[in-house]
Formats: structure tokens, sequence, C-alpha cells
């Protein structure tokens, strides 16, 4: 059973900051939130994570661990006693993975292609490619959550937590630029799953609001960078 | 067919390097199918519709891809023997950080070194010694990543070393006079049957090196 000190550094409307806010509630986890002001970065933050100098970091009994979906995997390693996170079934666990890294590595960044794209042309392309990549995840959806709430099961998982924490900075993205992208029409079940995602317990306070993400996109926008990466 | 475990790789892809030396180091069975990239197998398609990549781990007919998940499943399912991540939460976390900093800067490091020449050559190789310096100093004086035993950042990184000839013919340098430690590190883990069987003759990476170049019209 784990003991001792758990400090995150990290940026309340940073998705992958919430993604270890989200696992530390399903533990139901005390600890202190060290907030790093957007546009600079800490002493402390940079101590810790001098790789990739990049939140969120999470401290446990003064030793850093870096990575999101890292973090998440060693919660759910210390904190045994409460609800599991990823599946216990070696199969489920790699399929689990698996999207979480797609997510990552290729649905992700497509959205940051869409924020700087210029032109309606591009605009449309990335957007086409945007939807395809969640009706692909709507499908692994139906697979993963065999007829539950979640692509955990009962309760969110793993795969909720990496794929769900984008899920506001996607509402920006379709409020600010007036257009759907996760609909009813080519993806039910991941409109319905998103629903549940953002009320669940261990969710519902740590997701920023809408609107805070559109004054900070339009904050990035005007200077130019690209919004926070991992 | 009848086989249990199948693996669909590529012979020179450090990625499906990894998945043979953990199905090594555990002594597992299994059908090696050696995937033509430019013309890939129907089979290759249906077990990775997402990605068309190698390597494929195919486990009584169900696929896994990616090569650090495959590692992974490997080590969660054969659990009798050569355990790959370590049991304790915290080096889990480092060993599983460092294979994500293997995968997130190596490989494209390296690539750059035989895509371009002149002054992004320069950068490239740069980047790359400064990357492979880094893994040195998390190392230390350890003899394997993970300590005394070899484990998975030692998986993750090991089958690079089979490019390091064609990087350095390439790029024209060397990586042994700019990280003598991890060339060692790299012999210690060659000794291991499990690696030396898993890795191809560089030479050989050398020659397919200059065909895709060819293939892809680079010089």
């Amino acid at each position: 059973m784990a003991t001792g000190d758990v400090k995150l550094i990290g940026a309340g409307a940073s998705p992958y900051v919430n993604r270890v806010q989200i696992a530390l509630n399903i533990k139901s986890v005390n600890y202190e939130f060290l907030e790093e002001k957007l546009g600079s970065k800490s002493e402390l933050l940079l101590k810790s994570n001098p790789i990739h100098k990049k939140i969120p970091v999470l401290i446990h009994d003064d030793k850093p661990i870096c990575e999101s979906l890292v973090i998440v995997q060693y919660i759910d390693d210390v904190w045994t006693s409460g609800p599991s996170i990823l599946p216990s079934d070696p199969y489920d666990r790699a399929i689990a993975r698996f999207w979480a890294a797609y997510v990552d590595d290729k649905w992700f960044p497509l959205m940051k292609e869409l924020w700087m794209a210029e032109g309606e042309e591009a605009r449309a392309a990335t957007i086409e490619k945007i939807v395809e990549g969640l009706v692909v995840l709507e499908e692994a959806f139906v697979k993963c959550s065999k007829g539950k709430a979640f692509f955990g099961g009962d309760s969110i998982g793993f795969l909720d937590i990496a794929f769900g924490s984008f899920l506001r900075w996607l509402n920006m993205t379709e409020k600010m630029g007036e257009m759907q992208l996760l609909s009813e029409a080519k993806t039910p079940n991941l409109v319905e799953w998103a629903e549940r995602f953002c009320c669940d317990d261990a969710v519902k306070d740590v997701l920023p609001k809408t609107e805070k993400l559109i004054e900070i996109f339009k904050i990035m926008q005007a200077r130019a960078k690209a919004p926070p990466s991992n | 067919m009848g086989h249990e475990v199948v693996l669909l790789a590529s012979h020179v892809s450090m990625f499906g390097m990894r998945a043979r030396i953990a199905l090594a180091e555990k002594g597992i069975e299994y059908e090696y199918k050696e995937e033509d990239l430019p013309n890939k197998s129907p089979l290759l398609l249906k077990m990775n519709p997402v990605h068309k990549k190698i390597p494929v781990l195919i486990h009584n007919g169900k696929p896994i891809c990616e090569s650090l998940i495959i590692v992974q499943y490997i080590d969660e399912v054969w659990t009798d023997k050569a355990p790959i991540l370590p049991s304790d939460p915290y080096p889990r976390s480092q060993a599983r950080f460092w294979a994500d900093y293997v995968d997130k800067k190596i490989y494209d490091a390296g690539r750059k070194i035989w895509t371009t020449k002149g002054e992004e050559q320069e950068a490239a190789k740069k980047d790359f010694i400064e990357c492979l310096k880094v893994l040195e100093g998390t190392l230390g004086d350890k003899p394997y990543f993970g300590g005394d035993t070899f484990g998975f950042v030692d998986i993750a990184l090991i089958p690079f070393y089979s490019w390091f000839y064609a990087y350095e013919t390439c790029g024209n340098f060397s990586v042994e006079a700019e990280c003598p430690k991890l060339i060692l590190w790299a012999k210690r883990c060659m000794k291991k049957g499990s690696v030396s069987k898993s890795l191809p003759d560089p030479h050989k990476v050398y020659d397919y090196l200059l065909q895709l170049k060819k293939r892809l019209g680079i010089e």
C-alpha cells in the first residue's frame, strides 16, 4: 500500500495533466497540485523533468515520473486497492495500449494540424482525416466496451482516460470552427460515451470548461505557438 | 498451420528485432514470417489494418501490434522466466519512460542521417549523438539499463546497434568515438543468444539501406 507525499506539476487546461488527475481521483489519492503558469516553466519542473521539460510530472515520495501514460500506469501499479485502470487480461491491456498510442501518435496530431491549417482546402482535408479517425475509434469502442458503458467496461479505464482527456479540446475546436467533428451520424456510440465520461465522478471536476479553452486557444493563437504538448 | 505464435516482421526492422529478442528471452517457439515491405501480405493488412506495419504478433489468431506493446504483452503472458519489466512500480515507470524516449528520438534522428546531406545531415548527426549520450548518461555504470539484468529498455534500444554501421557510413562518423560506454553495453548485449540471433549483420543492413535509398530516389 502506498504512503507518502504526492505532488502533481501541471496546468488545469492540459489534457495530459487531466489524465493524471483522473487517474489519481479513481484511486482516491490526495495530492498537491502545483500549477505551472502558461508560457513559463518553474525550477521544480525543469529539475524534475530535465529530459522533456514538460508537464505533467508526478512526484511521489520525492521521485519524479514523467509522460502522462507512463504516470497513469504507475498510479495503477502503486495504488492497487483502488479500482483497476488497466484491464486485467494481457490481450485487453495490449488493445488498450494500442488505441491510446493511436490517439496520441495519429489522432491528436491531426487536431494540432487543424489548428495550424491555413486555407479552406487544407482545413477541409484535415477535418476529413479527423472524422475518419473518430470513426476508427468508434469501431474500437464497440469492440473494447463489449456492450458496456466505457472502453474499459463498466467503469472508466486506461483508454477512456487517454482519449477522454481530449474531449473538451475537441469541443473547443468544434465551437471555434463552427462545425461538428464528433457527430451522432457517424459516431453515435462515442457521442454517448463522451457524455458519460464527462459526468463520471473522477472526471467531472477535472476537465476544463470549453469556454476556458477557447480563451486559452485565442491567447496561444496570438502567440502563434501550438497548444500544450505532452 | 497450427502455430500458436506467429510473428510478422522484416529482418532489418529494429522494431521486429525487439519482438524477436523478447520471444527468444522467454524461449517461446513461434513461426516467423518475413514481410516484403513494398508488397505487404494480405495477412499483415488483415492483422494490422490501422497502421499496416510490422511487427505484428499473432497469438492464438489474435493480433498484437506496436513493438513495445508486443514486448509488454509477451512479458505479461509468459511469466515463468526472464522478466522483462521490473516488478517494482518505480523502476517499471522509469523503464517505460526510457523505452518511450528511445521510440520518440532514436529512429527519427537516425533516419535523418541517411535521408539528408550537408548541413541538414550534420544537424541530424549532432542530434543523434546527443540522444545517445543522454541514454549513455542514464545507463551510467550499470551493466544494463535496468541494472543487473537485461530488460525492457535494453530490448528497446539494442536493435539500433545493427543500424549503427549504416548510419556511420552514410554520415561519416563513429558512434564508438562519441559514446564508448554505449558500445560496451551493446557488445555486452550481443553476448546474449537472444540478441545475437535476432540482430542482422550490420553489413547486410547497410546493403539493404543502399537498395532502399535507390528505391526511394535518395542519393
